[in-house]
């Protein structure tokens, strides 16, 4: 399974990112990091080359929304809507419903155990 | 017996006793507040003479909404202002371009020309107010436009306090508002520096951040040693333009924060303050007191905060207040309970602004200065830090010193990799976080639903646009272009770029064509890759 965790649109803040990104490779994933402020195109262009089963948005400013649709329409344009999209970061209560009606697999909000992400990213790429 | 260490590493004993003062010279590295080397804070009688400033960060929408709550932070007291920029802003993209989308005044204001910053400003006297500007990549243009309203206002630049964070370095440790690359960014940093010594000598030029590289993940010895390497790095940056270490370094301020463990955090400015003064004067000749104090914002972090049961962050708030407090802050600015959450609601920056007056006013801890002075404990933790931040800069040197190791990666990789270390801590109950990882109920809380937030209001996009619009339409663009030609020719050169872009600003340019003519010149920032 592979998975590349990604930063969208102008947030800088990477430590989510990178922890993420740490203890998926030490749980055996193979892990690809986009690098900060990636565009949601450059990201979609990214997963399809590399090939991943997930990818992982973290954004903390507040724009989930926005980036998340253009990322998962962005999949789904391109014929690769079989790749599943998660997101993480500063994501209030009420935004959750609507990224899953966007179609967005799983969120996981600041304060998620990270064992529970781990164990997140493993079944939605087990699934596919 | 449980075994505990400090967040920088080393034990912590049971007990201390005189024993842990062996090799302490009381004279030599304790002091006398407000004297060399400035153990005991920078002030002789600190809080009892001058209360700390409370500098809420404050930004968001559009510069009118952002005046309301600036003026309703002061009516409660608050007396000066700490300026959130949206991200676009930060970035030097205008609000109306495709990649600001969702992110126009999302997690701070707008600013697109300068007529934004003087709507932003309208009704505060710019002599009278101090106001620190959280901006780095484009301080110089964001800064300018400062200037620029201050002028407007009639306020003489003498009595202009402004302080841009100004702290590129850090921003390729952590935070990420970077834009050109390491050389480039610093020669703005430079020539902030040195056009502010010499025309608004009480506007400091630089505020140095462990803050963010802590909220980063990395350790408390971590975050002053690389706060002091970067310091360093700008000090020989002026040293090598010609100016003396006395005509910029009077106006250096630092940004750190005091969150977790309160007797080590105190530990940590106590050590921080006496190694920048033996550095400052040591090691760089300084001869001007002021050069060799280490002035402080010291605030939260919002990593200390979680989201399960918000409401415990304001009792951690209060927390970080009294060690800021306890560490002999000059300025407090704290986190708010909502911040797990999103950017804080009017509430909740009350309650954060009540919480540093509740400190200030009704605990007792301002009324001696550095009362933990003389404890067995906090001594000795003062010698364990500045054992441990010695430590830490001495990898720094061997990384070839923190620009090459910023440059390289190497100081980014040892961030995360403490990140994960601490993540993992937060996991096995390690550290602790309360209704989090222990005393959980039997059913974990989770995110509370009933917490008012402040909503963000969609209409500001559109407002921000239209505003941009017409002054495109009404400004003297031949001016504008004549402005931009100069900025650009100068970009070429190596005078000072501060003065085309104020030229620039005045004209009414707006900050992503500002940004875009020198990015044409110096190109973009490649972060090193991996994690």
């Amino acid at each position: 399974m592979k998975i590349l965790i990604a930063k969208p649109g102008l947030d800088g803040h990477d430590r989510g990112a990178k922890v993420v990104a740490l203890a998926l490779r030490d749980a055996g994933v193979e892990v690809v990091y986009s690098g900060l402020k990636r565009t949601p195109e450059e990201i979609v262009q990214d997963a399809i080359q590399e090939d991943v089963d997930v990818v992982g948005l973290s954004i903390l400013s507040g724009a989930h929304v926005p980036l998340a649709r253009r990322v998962i329409d962005g999949l789904r344009a391109a014929g690769a809507g079989d790749i599943k999209v998660v997101v993480g970061g500063i994501v209030p209560p009420r935004d959750i419903a609507e990224l899953k009606k966007l179609g967005v697999a799983e969120v996981f909000p600041m304060g998620t155990p990270l064992p529970r992400i781990v164990a997140a990213f493993t079944k939605e790429a087990g699934e596919t | 017996m449980k075994d505990v260490k400090a967040h920088a590493g080393f034990p912590i004993k049971p007990v201390y006793g005189p024993e842990d003062l062996a090799g302490v010279d009381a004279e030599r590295d304790i002091g006398r507040p407000g004297e060399y080397p400035y153990t005991r804070g920078i002030h002789a009688h600190m809080y009892r003479e001058r209360l700390w400033t409370m500098r809420q960060y404050v930004g968001f929408g559009t510069p009118k909404e952002t005046n309301a709550r600036f003026k309703y932070l002061m009516a409660h007291g608050q007396d000066a202002l700490n300026v959130a920029f949206d991200l676009p802003t930060q970035l030097g993209l205008d609000s109306d371009d495709p990649r600001a989308e969702g992110e126009v005044g999302r997690v701070g204001m707008a600013i697109d020309t300068l007529a934004d910053m003087e709507e932003a400003f309208a009704g505060i006297p710019l002599d009278r107010v101090s106001v620190s500007l959280t901006i780095n990549g484009m301080a110089a243009p964001i800064t300018a436009m400062y200037y620029a309203v201050a002028e407007r206002q009639g306020a003489a630049a003498d009595r202009v306090v402004t302080t841009p964070q100004n702290d590129m370095l850090k921003e390729f440790v952590a935070r990420g508002t970077w834009i050109y690359p390491v050389d480039p960014s610093l020669r703005l940093v430079a020539d902030l520096i040195e056009f502010s010594a010499k025309h608004y000598p009480r506007s400091n030029p630089v505020s140095v951040c462990g803050y963010h590289i802590r909220e980063a993940g990395c350790t408390t010895a971590q975050e002053m040693a690389y706060g002091l390497a970067i310091a360093a790095a700008y000090v020989e940056l002026m040293l090598g333009r010609g100016m003396q270490v006395d005509e910029f370094a009077p106006r250096i301020s630092f940004n750190f924060t005091a969150w977790g463990k309160i007797f080590e955090e105190v530990a940590k400015f106590r050590a921080g303050r006496r190694l920048y003064a033996r550095m400052m004067r040591e090691r760089f000749g300084a001869k001007n007191p002021k050069s060799w104090m280490f002035r402080s914002l010291i605030g939260g972090g919002g990593s200390a905060f979680v989201m399960q049961e918000p409401e415990n962050n304001i009792v951690r708030g209060a927390y970080i207040a009294l060690a800021a407090a306890l560490s002999g802050a000059q300025t407090i600015a704290l986190p708010t309970y909502d911040e797990a959450y999103t950017i804080p609601s009017a509430k909740a920056q009350l309650i954060a602004l009540r919480t540093m007056q509740i400190c200030a006013e009704e605990s007792g801890a301002a009324d001696t200065v550095d009362p933990l002075a003389g404890s067995y404990y906090v001594e000795a933790l003062t010698g364990e830090m500045e054992r441990a931040i010695g430590d830490e800069l001495a990898r720094v040197e061997r990384m070839g010193g923190i620009v090459e190791a910023i440059k390289s990666g190497a100081i980014q990789a040892e961030v995360a990799r403490q990140a994960y270390l601490f993540e993992q801590k937060l996991v096995s109950g390690e550290v602790a976080k309360v209704a989090a990882n222990c005393h959980v109920g039997d059913t974990p809380a989770e995110a509370d639903r009933e917490v008012a937030l402040y909503a963000f209001d969609p209409a500001t996009l559109a407002a921000q646009v239209a505003r941009l619009g017409k002054i495109r339409r009404e400004r003297d663009n031949a001016a504008v272009a004549r402005a931009l030609a100069r900025l650009s020719d100068t970009a070429r050169g190596h005078d000072n770029l501060m003065v085309p872009i104020l030229e620039a600003v005045k004209a009414y340019a707006t900050i992503g064509e500002i940004n875009r003519t020198m990015k044409d010149v110096f190109g973009e920032h490649k972060e090193p890759a991996g994690f």
